[in-house]
């Protein structure tokens, strides 16, 4: 049994070294998301009226916190609106704009439109990539008569390119946020 | 036996005064079972250098002795060593017999008996070489699959998780050539790091009745042992080449071995898979590709009193996720999965693109051993595993090709075990382990640590005891015990930590807060005791009945304790709970066995009862700005899991058998009186063999196999409103599918090619009828159909 006790005490001391070895005091460091989207905003300017933002802010990801969604106001009646888009990573500080990268991948993004019920309204795609294929990030929106409703937003991953729409693109959604606007 | 030879052997030799010493002994070796003569015998006269072999006839001689008696040791690679008494007196001349069994079931003789009775009293189910030969091409998962009770978590064709009796995961324990798996075995996408061609045996056990391996294995223990080694002059080996139709592969398997009589051997094996694409009855599965290179080293030396014994293992493999299986929220989940075929199917390629997953694990082991007479025999061993994985994502921009789960683990374990045989009815099992582990998440991702930065030791002790009470009933009783400390540095989300209230109640973990994340310090310890109990009684000549209980207690695997944040791969939210305590798990089993030549069968009922079950289901929708996304949170709950496995065979003639096998398992979640998830369905496996030996070694099957629908699942559908179409719609992850039935053909040819060398050809066809299916257990099953048929041609020279 001598050899077993010696053999036993090896073991305890090989984990007693382990243990004090490695218990350095160093933390490590924290990952700040480099490709997390946390904000996007719409604005949507036309001559003679209010600029009117949509926004939606989720600044904690996939974190329990809903995202915040906001509109700035209402907009006017048969008016051509032009619509730029902004995407922000506000995780990091400055934020950072990821809509230059969505510009430099423009062949494997596209931006949805998706007009609800009720809502008298038209969008039209104002930008291009390489390959003469809508990217989204500009657009025109026209409205009609007073009306209310939805509009929502989706940015597709690698979808396929040109497509009928949201209905045959494929691709993975990036974003999607649906705002509630009224038409005054 | 062997242990009780070397008794004999150490003990009870003593020096013998010199007289008349010009006798002879000869005599002739042959099997206890046919008679056979023996060749290449070693006997070796106990404390002396005296030692000689068999030869081509069977016979030994023995000069220069004198009237006494001798006690010999009688050694042959593929029998147990035995000690024998011989009274020499002028010339003798004196028999022996060996029992020439191992060479079929194809145990280490290195091991000796330590390995070769892994629980006396729960029936082991075991694949051996040959048979495991025939997978060589697929995964080890896959050919545990063979086994009744088996069936698998699939990820596509590369990643095969075994599910024992209902049970998977961290709830599985994989000995490894002696070595306890240590990978990030967690997840469902995580299959076992083994190459299937550096296996010489496969053992199953169902329950965590060798404790000698851990007293965790709620759901069972997989033992994976490497081809034993002779003691003999020999230089032999194989070399196998297949190509594979569905995926348009091929696979290249080597061995070489050499082995002295001095006891030094040493064993090289590599193996080389590549596959593209592969294909259902109806269209490509786009970025299954599979490319995979492994390497094993054994050497050492294995006397008969000691040895020493080394081994290395690299295993690296890198495999595409269907393609189209990589979705993001609900919205995108509802086109997926109501899509008849998969949204996207490209050309066939070779390309492992994003998704795809990395592993690399190394292991190492140095093994010593030493008989010590009458007290048993000891052994110490220390290994090493370096498992690092890597997962790639469909990423954006400067990302694009950087992994998005790079986590590094290392293990270091030392452990000794002792053996005693001090009395021949009862066997002593006893030993001690420690063990360091430290898990490197490499924040280099850019993407939050899926599994946080943690240290963690174990210490474990346990004593086994089996006894025979009577010629017929073997006692079995065993305890074990583990402590586990975990260090961990994890961040969590702020908003996280106040929603679940961590905030106030574990103030005191708190490191630091890091913009909107806070770095906590759990400290956690756990304790946990583990038991087997049981009795094996042998009646009529051919019945055993085994009974076992068995006590398993698991603590928390980090998955559990610490996921917090979108899960990419399964595109769900995971959250987890850093104050789960351990699973503890009591199951009963009862096996009746017959084994006879006309008919043999085993009926195995089991009911595995467990508290404080750590199980994963849905309870949310999230909102996120990526869109909705499930959440699933970790809960703990008791369960209970009913089954039996029931394995039958019965030969027709001398060239025909028929095989059957029936599994059932039933799991519940007790609490919530509710079905557990992925419990696999009830399956029949049908077989008809043709073998004749007397045409080179001709094997001819064909396997029928009828997987029934899963009736009872948890129904974890959800509804999600659709912004685009303006409509809600279900997302059903949770509707099993449909029963299916698979044909799979298997065939072998040996021949002869000269003297020393043999070729094997094979051709297997799986998926006969080609038939369309989904399988309940595949993650992918949601998207796609599973792989249509597959003809494999292999051959393999053995020289």
């Amino acid at each position: 049994m001598k050899t077993m006790k010696f053999l036993s005490t090896a073991i305890f001391a090989s984990a007693l070294i382990f243990s004090c070895s490695s218990d350095d005091d160093s933390t490590p460091e924290p990952v700040l998301e480099e490709e997390v989207i946390t904000t996007m905003t719409i604005t949507l300017t036309a001559d003679g009226q209010a600029d009117v933002i949509l926004q939606t802010q989720d600044l904690d990801g996939d974190g329990p916190d809903l995202p915040v969604v906001t509109v700035s106001g209402d907009l006017s009646e048969n008016t051509m609106y032009s619509g730029s888009i902004v995407l922000l990573n506000e995780t990091e500080d400055p934020a950072e704009n990821i809509t230059e990268e969505i510009e430099e991948e423009a062949l494997e993004h596209q931006f949805f439109y998706t007009i609800g019920n009720g809502l008298n309204a038209e969008t039209d795609y104002n930008d291009a990539d390489s390959d003469g294929n809508p990217i989204g990030l500009d657009f025109v929106l026209s409205t009609n008569s007073v009306s209310s409703g939805s509009i929502t937003f989706t940015l597709r991953h690698e979808p396929t390119k040109p497509n009928m729409g949201i209905e045959d693109a494929g691709g993975e959604t990036d974003i999607e946020a649906t705002f509630d606007i009224a038409i005054q | 036996m062997r242990h009780y030879a070397l008794l004999v052997l150490l003990f009870s030799s003593i020096t013998t005064l010199s007289q008349n010493c010009d006798n002879t002994l000869t005599g002739k070796v042959t099997d206890i079972h046919d008679g056979q003569l023996l060749i290449g015998v070693t006997l070796t006269i106990a404390n002396t250098e005296q030692s000689v072999q068999t030869g081509l006839d069977g016979i030994f001689t023995f000069s220069n002795l004198c009237n006494d008696t001798y006690y010999i040791q009688v050694s042959h690679p593929y029998c147990l060593t035995k000690g024998f008494k011989v009274r020499v007196y002028k010339n003798t001349n004196k028999s022996f017999k060996l029992e020439h069994h191992i060479e079929e079931l194809n145990q280490i003789t290195i091991e000796g008996k330590a390995y070769s009775n892994k629980s006396k009293t729960v029936l082991e189910s075991s694949i051996n070489k040959e048979e495991l030969e025939r997978f060589s091409t697929g995964t080890l998962g896959n050919a545990l699959n063979s086994l009744s009770g088996v069936s698998s978590l699939n990820t596509g064709n590369g990643v095969v998780k075994p599910i024992i009796n209902g049970l998977h995961s961290s709830r599985i324990v994989i000995m490894n050539n002696g070595v306890r798996m240590e990978d990030q075995r967690w997840g469902v996408e995580h299959a076992p790091n083994i190459d299937i061609n550096s296996a010489g045996n496969l053992t199953l056990i169902k329950g965590a009745a060798a404790l000698q391996y851990s007293g965790d294995a709620t759901g069972g223990i997989i033992i994976v042992e490497a081809p034993k080694m002779a003691v003999k002059d020999t230089v032999f080996g194989k070399t196998s080449i297949s190509g594979i139709s569905n995926g348009r592969g091929i696979s290249i398997n080597s061995r070489i071995t050499k082995s002295n009589l001095n006891g030094w051997y040493t064993s090289v094996q590599g193996s080389l898979k590549r596959t593209g694409d592969t294909e259902s009855p109806n269209y490509l599965l786009s970025n299954t590709g599979v490319f995979e290179q492994n390497a094993s080293i054994k050497f050492g030396f294995n006397r008969f009193d000691y040895g020493i014994e080394t081994y290395y293992s690299v295993f690296k493999n890198q495999l595409g996720i269907l393609r189209a299986s990589h979705l993001h929220g609900a919205q995108d989940q509802v086109r997926g999965i109501s899509s008849p075929i998969p949204l996207i199917i490209n050309d066939f390629s070779y390309n492992i693109d994003a998704p795809r997953l990395g592993v690399t694990h190394h292991l190492g082991r140095v093994l010593g051993y030493k008989e010590l007479g009458r007290r048993g025999k000891l052994s110490f061993q220390y290994d090493y595993q370096k498992n690092n994985r890597l997962e790639y994502d469909i990423r954006r921009g400067d990302d694009r090709n950087k992994a998005s789960t790079d986590l590094e683990l290392i293990t270091h374990t030392v452990q000794s075990n002792f053996e005693s045989n001090r009395s021949n009815t009862l066997q002593i099992k006893t030993g001690i382990i420690g063990r360091y582990q430290k898990n490197y998440p490499n924040p280099g991702t850019g993407i939050r640590r899926i599994i946080p930065d943690y240290t963690k030791y174990d210490l474990g002790a346990y004593a086994m005891f089996d006894t025979n009470i009577s010629e017929s009933l073997i006692m079995e009783i065993g305890g074990r015990f583990d402590y586990t400390h975990m260090n961990v540095y994890k961040f969590y989300r702020t908003s996280f930590w106040e929603s679940r209230n961590y905030d106030t109640l574990l103030p005191e973990i708190v490191v630091e807060e890091v913009g909107n994340q806070i770095l906590t310090q759990p400290k956690l310890n756990f304790y946990n005791s583990s038991a087997t109990l049981g009795a094996t009684y042998s009646f009529k000549d051919n019945y055993k009945l085994f009974f076992n209980y068995s006590l398993a207690s698991r603590a928390p695997n980090p998955s559990e304790l610490f996921s917090e944040g979108l899960h990419h791969s399964s595109a769900r939210v995971e959250l987890g709970d850093l104050r789960f305590n351990s699973e503890v798990g009591h199951k009963f089993a009862i096996t009746l066995q017959n084994k006879n030549e006309n008919f043999s069968f085993s009926i195995q009922p089991y009911i595995n009862t467990i508290n404080d079950f750590i199980v994963i289901e849905p309870v949310d929708v999230q909102e996120t700005i990526r869109g909705n996304f499930q959440v699933w949170e970790y809960r703990q709950t008791n369960a209970q899991l009913i089954g039996v496995d029931v394995d039958a065979s019965y030969p027709i003639n001398e060239k025909l058998k028929l095989n059957h096998q029936f599994s059932l398992v039933k799991g519940y979640d007790r609490y919530r009186d509710e079905p557990l998830i992925n419990m696999p369905p009830a399956n029949f496996k049908n077989e008809i063999v043709y073998k004749n030996s007397e045409y080179n070694n001709l094997r001819i099957s064909l396997q029928s196999a009828y997987v029934f629908r899963q009736n009872e699942f948890p129904n974890n559908n959800f509804e999600v409103y659709i912004p685009q179409t303006e409509t809600n719609e279900i997302v059903d992850f949770s509707t099993p599918p449909n029963a299916y039935h698979l044909l799979n053909f298997n065939s072998s040819i040996d021949f002869k090619t000269s003297n020393k060398t043999a070729l094997t050809v094979g051709l297997e066809i799986s998926n006969l009828l080609n038939t369309s299916y989904r399988n309940y257990l595949s993650r992918l099953r949601l998207y796609a159909d599973d792989l249509g048929r597959n003809f494999l041609l292999t051959f393999k020279l053995n020289y």
